[in-house]
């Protein structure tokens, strides 16, 4: 079973086809790349398969179940969590607030008027975790305004593994960062176990490589090359696309 | 949003509480005259209206135009069952419902939009209200509005004398602002504050944003007919200026000049308003001039509200001068 079918995808602005019938398959427990070059569509991508945008055509399965008309929401519960490429916490909030808010998107909690949040030990156990696993427990209370890009990033990160999802879709977890940085990112998504399927759209092809299986050429929309990491590198569209030769 | 209230109770703070619970559980003893006993409920009856929206527009991001609609629904419901002849439980519960269902209807339509698109559709909804209480005369009463003869007796307690009722309006006063106090710190206050801050990373993470939305609605709803049920009982009037336009932006003055997604600020807010309104306009007949010139005045020097920015001007104030060491930039 796949654990991430994308079938046939096609999204139109206008007169602009993002994105072109794209198939993928992804396996259980595998790190796909998507590259492609600036407007190649990899963030419209995601935003179908998340469900932030309905495709025109096409079809979206988790799991084998076919989850195209499901709502984003719902998707979240049925294990599917993305960072953002443009960073989109909670900007008022301490960061153990905005992981908070991460995991009680998935808690009956939510609903609740009435019992304080502060004093949810099992939710701020599992904030807690989900911190130290990025490296940020000793910042835990801070405002997120007080924070450096770098950590913004990891938040991210946080928030999105806090929810355990089975599906984890990274949108450029690397722009931005020093070289330091994207040091330490790569080491965190090295380390998260294989029952977590990852997708990771990368612009830069060079900081994601390591991490990838199999990877995924993207091109106005279309899938141009797929295979694995050597087999894109050596291909000649590879070098097409991104030198214009 | 972290809380300061756990760590920060301090002595001075614990003993503000106090001076101002005492203040207002003895209001009808220092104020005396019954006329300003009265005022001081409305003070507290548009606090409650006040922190009602400040739900929507503090906490949700959500800003109404028309939630002078409600409180008037309410009001007149009760008003109209009680011309009618039917008891106060039952006008009162009539008048819940009715506000209740009004608010769904506005939610529904407004909810479809946020920032102006929700603003012009709550104003719009309002306005209609406003109309019916204005034209439908038959029902209504129009121009004339509606007189009721008595005040509730809860308990077997008359209300009827300015001191009783304030202390009956003070009771609904705490339960409304220990009720916002809870949500506030609730899990779904959470979950409110994070629909007006970042919506579509709340739909990401598997919050149900409209729903979310559609429930503070009804909460701010449901205080808005409470506040419009002491408003008809406390004047045992009401009439469609009640539902106006005007009576929507006053009380949208009260939260933001106070002090949006705030528990004090609102009531800060409805104090000034109705100061202006029921006192000093008895020595000014330009009122409306002075309350001009307060808002100007909070808004040019605390654009964050009255409260907040006494909260920040104070210290500042008790702060030590930084030795050159600038504070760390927004």
């Amino acid at each position: 079973m796949t654990a991430l079918a994308v079938t046939g995808l096609t999204k139109s602005f206008g007169g602009l086809r993002v994105t072109n019938g794209v198939d993928l398959a992804i396996a259980p427990g595998e790190r796909r790349l998507i590259i492609g070059p600036n407007g190649a569509g990899k963030t419209t991508l995601f935003n179908l398969i998340t469900g932030e945008m309905a495709p025109d055509a096409g079809s979206i399965a988790l799991f084998g179940q076919d989850i195209t008309r499901t709502p984003c929401r719902r998707r979240a519960h049925l294990g599917m969590a993305r960072t953002y490429q443009i960073i989109t916490l909670f900007p008022r909030d301490t960061i153990l607030r905005n992981v908070t808010l991460a995991l009680l998107g998935l808690s009956g909690l939510r609903w609740n008027p009435l019992i304080d949040l502060d004093r949810q030990h099992e939710l701020a156990r599992h904030a807690d975790e989900a911190l130290a696993r990025v490296g940020l427990r000793h910042i835990a209370d801070r405002p997120l305004t007080e924070t450096s890009y770098g950590e913004r990033r990891r938040v991210e990160i946080a928030m999105a593994m806090a929810q355990s999802p089975k599906v984890l879709l990274l949108d450029e977890p690397f722009a931005g960062l020093s070289i330091d940085e994207r040091r330490d990112v790569q080491q965190l998504l090295a380390a998260i176990p294989r029952d977590v399927t990852m997708v990771m759209i990368e612009h830069n092809m060079d900081v994601a490589l390591d991490l990838a299986d199999r990877i995924t050429l993207l091109h106005f929309g279309e899938v141009i090359v797929e295979g694995t990491r050597a087999e894109v590198v050596a291909d000649p569209r590879t070098r097409e696309v991104y030198l214009g030769e | 949003m972290s809380a300061p209230g756990m760590t920060g109770v301090t002595v001075p703070r614990a003993a503000a509480v106090g001076i101002a619970l005492v203040g207002l559980a003895t209001v009808p003893l220092w104020v005396g005259n019954s006329y300003y006993v009265d005022v001081a409920s409305q003070i507290l009856l548009f606090a409650v209206f006040a922190l009602a929206l400040n739900v929507l527009v503090g906490y949700g991001g959500l800003v109404s135009l028309g939630h002078a609609g409600l409180f008037a629904v309410s009001g007149y419901t009760a008003g109209l069952m009680l011309q009618a002849g039917h008891g106060h439980a039952a006008a009162d519960l009539a008048a819940v419902l009715v506000t209740l269902a009004a608010s769904a209807v506005f939610a529904v339509l407004a909810l479809r939009s946020t920032g102006i698109g929700f603003l012009m559709i709550t104003l719009a909804l309002g306005q209609i209200l406003w109309g019916i209480a204005y034209r439908w005369a038959d029902l209504t009463n129009g121009d004339n509005g509606v007189n009721i003869s008595t005040r509730p007796a809860p308990f077997g307690i008359s209300l009827a004398d300015a001191p009783s009722f304030y202390y009956a309006t003070l009771a609904v006063f705490f339960l409304a602002l220990a009720t916002m106090a809870a949500f506030v710190r609730s899990p779904f206050g959470a979950s409110l504050r994070g629909t007006r801050d970042q919506a579509r990373r709340m739909t990401a993470l598997g919050y149900n944003v409209w729903l979310i939305r559609f429930l503070a609605f009804l909460f701010s709803g449901f205080w808005s007919g409470i506040a419009g049920l002491l408003y008809v009982y406390n004047k045992q009037f009401i009439s469609p200026q009640v539902a106006a336009l005007q009576s929507s932006a006053e009380v949208l003055l009260m939260v933001i000049s106070g002090g949006t997604a705030t528990l004090l600020g609102p009531i800060a807010g409805a104090a000034i308003v109705v100061i202006m309104k029921y006192v000093v306009s008895a020595y000014v007949v330009r009122w409306n001039l002075v309350l001009g010139v307060i808002f100007v005045a909070i808004i040019s020097f605390m654009p964050e509200g009255l409260v907040p920015g006494s909260v920040r001007l104070w210290r500042r104030l008790r702060a030590p001068r930084p030795a050159g060491k600038p504070g760390a930039p927004p």
